[in-house]
C-alpha cells in the first residue's frame, strides 16, 4: 500500500429502502491532496461522506485510516473527529446562540487550574485564527449576527483547528461569493501544504479544476473512476457524472419550437417580492410553455416560484393569472386559481409520511373541495388506482404508507396529487432529485406532455442539461435577482455562462 | 470595554428589569403608609421566595436546553412532607431527612433525564407523569397536614440573619433592624453558583449549546443526551434545595402544597428573558423575574382587598405576554433573514 | 409469533388488551374475596335506574371520555396536549353556575336564569378559553404545552373569581338532571355517547379527519397542498375547550354546585392517559377516535378498581403516571430499536446454536 494513502474506503455498500444508495464503492484519500467527489444528485456523494463520518450505517465494506489498525467503523460524527476526521455541511452546523469563540471551542475550551473555562484565553486563541484566515470577526459576538458565508468559514476554521488528517468538504461554497470563494481555496491550499487530505464535494466544476488534484467520479451509487486531473478534462467528467443516457434524453424533444402570442400569457408577474429571498421580478408565461429557473442553489429560484404559488408570500407587485389582477395569500388561492407546486424538499414539503398512497394522492384535490365536501370512498380509490398506474408508481398496495416508497416513487405520489388536481399551471421545484434515471427521463417526458396539453409550467432544476431539453424560455437567476431571460440558442455553455454572471466579478 | 449590543435577547432582560422597577415604584407610592418603602418589605420579598428562586434556577437550566420541567411543585410538595413526616412521625435526625430529599431529587431527576435524554420522549409528557407521580407520592406517605415542631429545624427557620443598615423606627420608636432568613442565604449561594456554572463550565455551556441547536450540538461533538439527563437532575436537585427552604418557610407538609408552583417558576424565567426554545437565558433574569413574581403577590397582599386568585391570575397574564413578546421578537427575527 | 405480531399491530390491541387486563384483575379480586366472580359485569335494575360496576364506570368515565375527544384532536394536530382542560372544566363548572345562581350567591334552589343560558354560558366561555389556547399554538407558534400552563393554573383562579372564593350550590332538579338519570340510564353516559358519535359523524362525513392527521404529520406540507394548518389547529383546540366545557358542566351538576378546586382535578392526566392508551402517539400524526374513547373508560376502570384495591383519589395518580410512562416509553423510537437490536442479538445467537 502507498505510504501517502491517508483514508481507504472499500467496497462500500448501503441501501435505502427501495434503493441501492452505494453499490461496492471505493475510495482512496493521500496526504496532502484535494480529492473531488463528484456526482450527480443522487449518485451516492452524501451517502459515501455520511458512511464515512458515522451518521449512516454502512452494510458491507472496510474504511481504513492512517495509523489505526483495522478496521474503522464510526458510530457518529463525535467518534469520526477522534480519528481524524472532521467534516463540514453545507448547511451550518454551529449553534447561533452562542459566540463565535465558543462556537470554535466548544467541547474543547480553555480551562484554568480550577477546571473552570478560561475566556480570556479562548477569545486570545479565537481571535488569532481568525486573523489567520484573515476573516474580520469580533469573536465576542454570538454567530447569528453574522452571514451565511462568514458562518460556514467559522466552521471550517473550527474543523482546522481541530488537527484533522481528513477535511470533508460538503458543498461549502454553495452559500459563498467568488471572493470568499477565493478566501476558502487559499485556505484550502495552507492545509494540503500541512499535509492533510481534503474532501472536496462540490457541484461547480469551475472550483473542481481551480483546486483539486484527484477526481473521484460516482453515478447512481456505483464508483465510475478514480481520475488524476490532468486526465480527465471537464467534457470527460461531465461525460462521466452523466453516463450513457445522456444521449437517449436527448431525443425527448421536439425539433420545432412552438411559438407564443401575446394572448396565450396565463401568468404575468410584475415586480413581485419576498423580502430577503427574491428581489422584484418580472415574469411571463404563456400557455403550453414550459419555463425553467435556473441558477445556483440559493439563487433564489425556488424563491421565485414559491412567491408566485403563495407559499412565502408577496411583498410587492402584481400577480395577473389570465389577465386578471388576483392576490394570493396562501397556497389555497393559488390552488383554486389552477396552480399546483411541488416543491424541492420532498421530505420536508411533499409527502405526509405517515399516510397512505390514496390519502397524499387525494390531498390536494380534497383541499380545493373544501372540508364538507369529502371525495366519496369509491372515488378516492377510483383516482389513486388510476394515477398509480399512469405514473407507473411501485407500491405494494394504494393503502401503503408513503413513507415506505423510494424517493422517486414518492416524487410521483406527489406529482400525482397535482396532476389529479387537474392545474392549468404546475412549478415543478426539482422533481428529478434524488432519484434514479428511469424515472428521470419519465418525469421530464411527462413534463413535455403536459406541455403539449397546453398546461404552462415552470421546471426547476440544478442539472441544466434536463432543464434544456425540457424548457423553451430560461429565467436566470442570481443572488435573489433574475438577471435575464434565454430564449434562443439555449445551451449549456451560454445558460453556464448568464449564471456565472460574465464580467462583475467584483461582487 | 466593548460596548454591549442592544439585541432582541437582552431587550428583553431589560424590559423585565424595568417593570420590576416601575412595579415596585407603584407599590411603594401606593401603599407607602403600609411600609412598602422599607427595606424589610423588600428583604420579605427575598425570604418569601427563596424556594422558588431556587427552582427558577433549576428551571432556567432545564429551558435552556429547549426542555422544560413542570414537576417541580409537586416535587416541593413530596419534599415537605417527607421533612414533615420524618420529623413528626418517624423523629428522625432533620439533617439526615435534608439529605435524603436531595437524594430523593437526584433520583427522581435521572429517571426524568433518562427518559427525556435517551428515550427522547417529550419532555412536557416526563415531567407531567412526574408532578402527578410526585403530588400521589406526597399522598401516599401521608394525606394530613402535618406541622413541624422540631427543635432544631424551628431554630434553624427562626435564625435571624440581621442587616447592618436601613434599620428604621417604628410608630412605637422600636428600632427594627432588617433581617434575612437562612433561607434567603442557601438561595443566593444557589444563584451565584448555578450563573458560574453556566458561564464558567464546560456543562453550561453545554446546556446552551443543546438549546441553540441540538443536531450542531451533537455534531460538534457535545454529548447531547448526556447533557439533558444532567439538567433534569440539576434541576430536580435545585428543587428539592428549594423544597427545604420552602419547608423552612412553611413549617408543615401538605398534600395542596405548593401548588402551582411550576407555573411560578416557568413564569419567572420566561420574564427573567429565556426563550422557550432553549439556548438564550439566564439565571440573573430569572432572579428578576422571581422578585417581579414575588411584588406581585406582595402587592395583591398589602391590598386586602383583593381575592389571592389575582396573584396567580396576574402572573400567568405576564406570562402569556412575555410568551406572545417572544412570539412576536422571533417572528420578527425570522422575517429579517 | 407471527400471529402474535399480527394481533399487537392492530391499531385497537393496546386499548382493548387494558381493558381485559383491567377486567381479569377485577373478577380475580372478587374471586379472592370470595364473592360472585363476575360482580364486575352484573348489571340489575335498582329503584328503576340500572346499577352495577360496569354501569358505574361507564357513568362515571363520561367526563373522561368527552374529554378525550378534543385532546385526541389537539394531540393529533399539534403534537402537543393541553393541559388546562381539567382547569378549563371547572372555570366553566363555575361560570356556569354563577349565571344559574346570581354572582355572590352561594347556595340557590331556585335559577336566577333560564338554565340554558346558564349552561350555553359555561360551555361558550370553554370554548373561548380553548381558542386562546388554540391562538397561541395556532398563530403564535408557542409549544402546545407551554401555552396551555397558562390556563392550567389560571383557569380555577378565575373560576375562584367566578365565584367569589365560594362554593356555589345549585340544588334544583333541572341543573341536577345532567348528572342524574335520564329514564333508566345516567345522563353522563348518554350526554359522552353523544359527543362520541357526533365527532364520529364529523370525521366520517367531512374531510376533517384527514385534514387534522395530514396538518399533524406535517404541517409544511399540508400548506403546500392546500390546507390552512393554522386554522386546522385553532379549531382542534376550540373543539377541546367545548369538550372541557361540556365535561365540566356534567361534573358540576353530578355534585350540584361549582367546587374550582375540585372540579376536573387531575382529569387531564386522565384524559391525556386515555389517548396515549388509545393506541395514538403522544408526537402527533394519525389517531383513532375509538381507539381514545375506549381508553377513556379503561381509565375509568382502572380509577374504580383502585379505589376497590382501597387507594385513594389522591394516590390514583402515581399509578396512572407510571402507565403514562410506560407507555410512552414503550411508543419511543429509540425503545423500539433497542428491542429490534435485543431480538436480532437472540436470533444470532439462536443461529450460532
Amino acid at each position: 500500500m502507498d505510504n501517502n494513502v491517508i483514508l481507504t474506503m472499500r467496497g462500500i455498500s448501503m441501501t435505502f429502502p427501495g434503493v441501492k444508495a452505494l453499490d461496492n464503492v471505493d475510495f482512496t484519500l493521500r496526504r496532502g491532496e484535494i480529492h473531488a467527489l463528484m456526482g450527480e444528485n443522487g449518485a451516492g456523494k452524501s451517502t459515501l461522506i455520511k458512511c464515512l463520518t458515522g451518521i449512516n450505517a454502512f452494510e458491507a465494506g472496510e474504511i481504513h485510516v492512517e495509523g489505526i489498525q483495522g478496521a474503522v467503523v464510526n458510530h457518529s460524527t463525535l467518534d469520526a473527529q477522534k480519528k481524524g476526521i472532521s467534516t463540514v455541511y453545507q448547511e451550518i452546523n454551529l449553534c447561533p446562540n452562542l459566540s463565535v469563540a465558543e462556537n470554535l471551542f466548544i467541547g474543547r475550551e480553555p480551562k484554568n487550574k480550577l477546571g473552570f473555562i478560561n475566556w480570556r484565553e479562548m477569545i486570545k486563541r479565537s481571535e488569532k485564527i481568525m486573523k489567520d484566515l484573515d476573516m474580520p470577526v469580533d469573536v465576542t459576538q454570538n454567530l447569528e449576527e453574522y452571514s451565511l458565508a462568514l458562518q460556514q468559514m467559522i466552521a471550517i476554521a473550527r474543523a482546522v483547528d481541530m488537527d484533522c488528517k481528513v477535511l470533508i468538504l460538503d458543498e461549502p461554497t454553495s452559500s459563498l461569493d467568488d471572493s470568499e470563494v477565493e478566501k476558502l481555496f487559499k485556505l484550502m491550499n495552507q492545509l494540503k501544504a500541512k499535509g492533510v487530505g481534503i474532501v472536496f464535494v462540490t457541484h461547480f466544476l469551475e472550483q473542481v479544476y481551480t483546486v483539486c488534484d484527484r477526481i473521484t467520479v460516482l453515478r447512481n451509487g456505483q464508483l465510475v473512476g478514480e481520475y488524476p486531473i490532468a486526465d480527465l478534462p471537464r467534457v470527460k467528467l461531465v461525460a462521466a457524472m452523466m453516463g450513457k443516457d445522456f444521449d437517449d434524453l436527448a431525443s425527448i424533444k421536439s425539433e420545432e419550437a412552438p411559438v407564443f402570442t401575446d394572448e396565450d400569457i396565463l401568468i404575468d408577474a410584475k415586480g413581485m417580492s419576498h423580502k430577503g429571498t427574491i428581489k422584484p421580478f418580472d415574469l411571463q408565461i404563456h400557455k403550453g410553455e414550459v419555463v425553467g429557473l435556473t441558477g445556483l442553489l440559493g439563487s433564489g429560484r425556488s424563491e421565485l416560484a414559491r412567491v408566485i404559488y403563495g407559499a412565502d408570500k408577496n411583498q410587492t407587485g402584481v400577480l395577473k393569472v389570465n389577465g386578471k389582477e388576483i392576490k394570493v395569500n396562501a397556497p389555497i388561492d393559488a390552488m383554486n386559481l389552477g396552480m399546483g407546486l411541488l416543491p424541492d424538499d420532498r421530505k420536508a414539503e411533499g409527502i405526509i409520511g405517515d399516510l397512505s398512497v390514496r390519502e397524499n394522492i387525494i390531498l390536494a384535490m380534497q383541499a380545493k373541495r373544501g372540508v364538507f365536501r369529502l371525495l366519496p370512498m369509491s372515488k378516492q380509490i377510483e383516482i389513486a388506482d388510476e394515477y398509480i398506474k399512469l405514473l407507473q408508481i411501485k407500491t405494494a398496495s394504494r393503502e401503503t404508507l408513503i413513507c415506505q416508497l423510494s424517493g422517486g416513487n414518492q416524487q410521483k405520489v406527489i406529482l400525482a396529487r397535482w396532476l389529479a388536481t387537474n392545474p392549468d399551471f404546475l412549478i415543478l421545484d426539482e422533481p428529478t432529485r434524488g432519484i434514479d434515471i428511469g424515472t428521470k427521463t419519465e418525469i421530464q417526458k411527462l413534463v413535455l406532455k403536459l406541455a403539449g396539453e397546453g398546461k404552462s409550467l415552470i421546471f426547476i432544476s440544478s442539472e441544466i442539461e434536463e432543464m434544456l431539453r425540457t424548457c423553451t424560455k430560461l429565467a436566470v437567476l442570481r443572488d435573489g435577482e433574475k438577471v435575464g431571460e434565454i430564449t434562443e440558442s439555449l445551451s449549456q455553455e451560454t445558460v453556464m455562462k448568464a449564471i456565472a454572471g460574465g464580467g462583475d466579478t467584483n461582487e | 470595554m466593548k460596548k454591549i449590543k442592544i439585541n432582541s435577547n437582552t431587550l428583553l432582560l431589560l424590559i423585565t428589569i424595568a417593570l420590576f422597577v416601575v412595579m415596585y415604584a407603584v407599590g411603594c407610592i401606593l401603599y407607602s403608609d403600609k411600609g412598602f418603602t422599607n427595606l424589610q418589605t423588600f428583604l420579605n420579598l427575598l425570604i418569601n421566595n427563596a424556594g422558588l428562586l431556587c427552582v427558577a434556577c433549576g428551571m432556567t437550566c432545564v429551558m435552556l436546553t429547549g426542555g422544560i420541567d413542570i414537576s417541580v411543585g409537586s416535587l416541593i410538595a413530596l419534599d415537605c412532607m417527607l421533612l414533615a413526616v420524618g420529623m413528626e412521625r418517624w423523629n428522625q435526625n432533620p439533617i439526615l431527612l435534608c439529605i435524603l430529599v436531595l437524594a430523593v431529587g437526584v433520583v427522581f431527576g435521572l429517571v426524568q433525564g433518562f427518559c427525556v435524554g435517551y428515550l427522547k420522549i417529550q419532555p412536557f409528557i416526563v415531567t407531567m407523569a412526574g408532578m402527578f407521580f410526585a403530588r400521589g407520592m406526597t399522598a401516599v406517605i401521608c394525606t394530613d397536614q402535618v406541622s413541624i415542631s422540631n427543635k432544631f429545624f424551628v431554630s434553624l427557620a427562626q435564625m435571624k440573619i440581621s442587616i447592618p443598615f436601613g434599620a428604621v423606627t417604628n410608630r412605637r420608636g422600636v428600632l427594627q433592624i432588617p433581617f434575612i432568613r437562612i433561607t434567603v442565604v442557601i438561595a443566593l449561594v444557589v444563584l451565584v453558583l448555578v450563573f458560574l456554572m453556566l458561564r464558567y463550565t464546560k456543562f453550561g455551556r453545554s446546556l446552551y449549546a443543546v438549546g441553540g441547536n441540538e443536531s450542531s450540538a451533537v455534531m460538534m461533538g457535545l454529548d447531547v443526551k448526556r447533557t439533558k439527563l444532567k439538567a433534569y437532575v440539576l434541576s430536580s436537585f435545585l428543587c428539592s434545595i428549594g423544597g427545604i427552604c420552602f419547608c423552612l418557610n412553611t413549617m408543615s407538609g401538605n398534600v395542596q402544597q405548593a401548588k402551582g408552583l411550576e407555573m411560578d417558576a416557568i413564569a419567572s424565567a420566561v420574564i427573567g428573558g429565556t426563550l422557550l426554545t432553549g439556548g438564550v437565558g439566564n439565571v440573573i433574569g430569572s432572579f428578576f423575574g422571581v422578585l417581579i413574581n414575588g411584588t406581585i403577590s406582595t402587592l395583591v397582599k398589602t391590598n386586602g382587598k383583593l381575592l389571592s386568585s389575582w396573584s396567580s391570575i396576574a402572573v400567568a397574564a405576564l406570562l402569556c405576554f412575555f410568551i406572545v413578546l417572544q412570539s412576536v421578537f422571533a417572528k420578527i427575527k425570522d422575517s429579517k433573514k | 409469533m407471527n400471529n402474535i405480531k399480527k394481533l399487537t399491530s392492530k391499531a385497537l390491541f393496546l386499548p382493548i388488551f387494558c381493558m381485559l387486563l383491567v377486567m381479569a384483575a377485577n373478577i380475580i379480586y372478587d374471586a379472592a374475596n370470595g364473592n360472585f366472580a363476575l360482580n364486575f359485569f352484573t348489571i340489575s335494575v335498582r329503584n328503576g335506574v340500572l346499577y352495577g360496576r360496569l354501569i358505574d364506570i361507564l357513568n362515571r368515565g363520561s367526563e373522561i371520555a368527552i374529554l378525550s375527544i378534543g385532546m385526541t384532536l389537539v394531540v393529533s394536530s399539534s403534537a402537543g396536549t393541553d393541559i388546562s382542560v381539567g382547569s378549563v372544566m371547572s372555570l366553566a363548572a363555575s361560570f356556569c353556575c354563577m349565571l344559574l345562581a346570581g354572582y355572590g350567591t352561594a347556595a340557590t334552589t331556585e335559577l336566577a336564569v333560564p338554565l340554558l343560558v346558564g349552561v350555553l354560558g359555561g360551555i361558550l366561555l370553554a370554548c373561548v378559553c380553548g381558542a386562546f389556547n388554540g391562538f397561541l399554538v395556532a398563530y403564535l407558534n408557542v409549544q402546545p404545552m407551554v401555552a396551555t400552563l397558562i390556563l392550567f393554573s389560571a383557569a380555577r383562579a378565575i373560576g375562584l373569581l367566578c365565584c367569589n372564593n365560594l362554593i356555589v350550590y345549585v340544588r334544583n332538579d333541572s341543573f341536577k338532571m345532567f348528572g342524574g338519570y335520564l329514564g333508566f340510564i345516567p345522563t353522563p353516559i348518554v350526554i359522552a355517547a353523544g359527543c362520541i358519535l357526533v365527532m364520529a359523524i364529523l370525521l366520517k362525513k367531512t374531510a376533517l379527519g384527514l385534514y387534522i392527521q395530514s396538518v399533524g404529520i406535517n404541517k409544511k406540507a399540508s400548506r403546500i397542498a392546500g390546507l390552512n394548518s393554522g386554522k386546522i389547529i385553532f379549531l382542534c383546540y376550540i373543539v377541546c375547550g367545548l369538550m372541557a366545557g361540556i365535561a365540566g358542566i356534567v361534573a358540576s351538576s353530578r355534585i350540584s354546585s361549582a367546587d374550582s378546586n375540585n372540579i376536573g382535578l387531575n382529569y387531564e392526566l386522565d384524559a391525556i392517559l386515555a389517548v396515549a392508551l388509545g393506541g395514538n402517539s403522544l408526537g402527533g400524526g394519525k389517531f383513532n377516535l375509538a381507539g381514545s374513547v375506549i381508553g377513556a373508560y379503561t381509565i375509568q376502570a382502572i380509577t374504580t378498581t383502585l379505589f376497590a384495591l382501597g387507594v385513594s383519589s389522591d394516590q390514583a395518580p402515581v399509578y396512572k403516571a407510571i402507565i403514562v410512562i410506560i407507555i410512552v416509553a414503550i411508543q419511543a423510537p429509540p425503545f423500539n430499536a433497542w428491542v429490534k437490536r435485543l431480538s436480532a442479538k437472540r436470533a444470532l445467537a439462536k443461529g450460532g446454536v
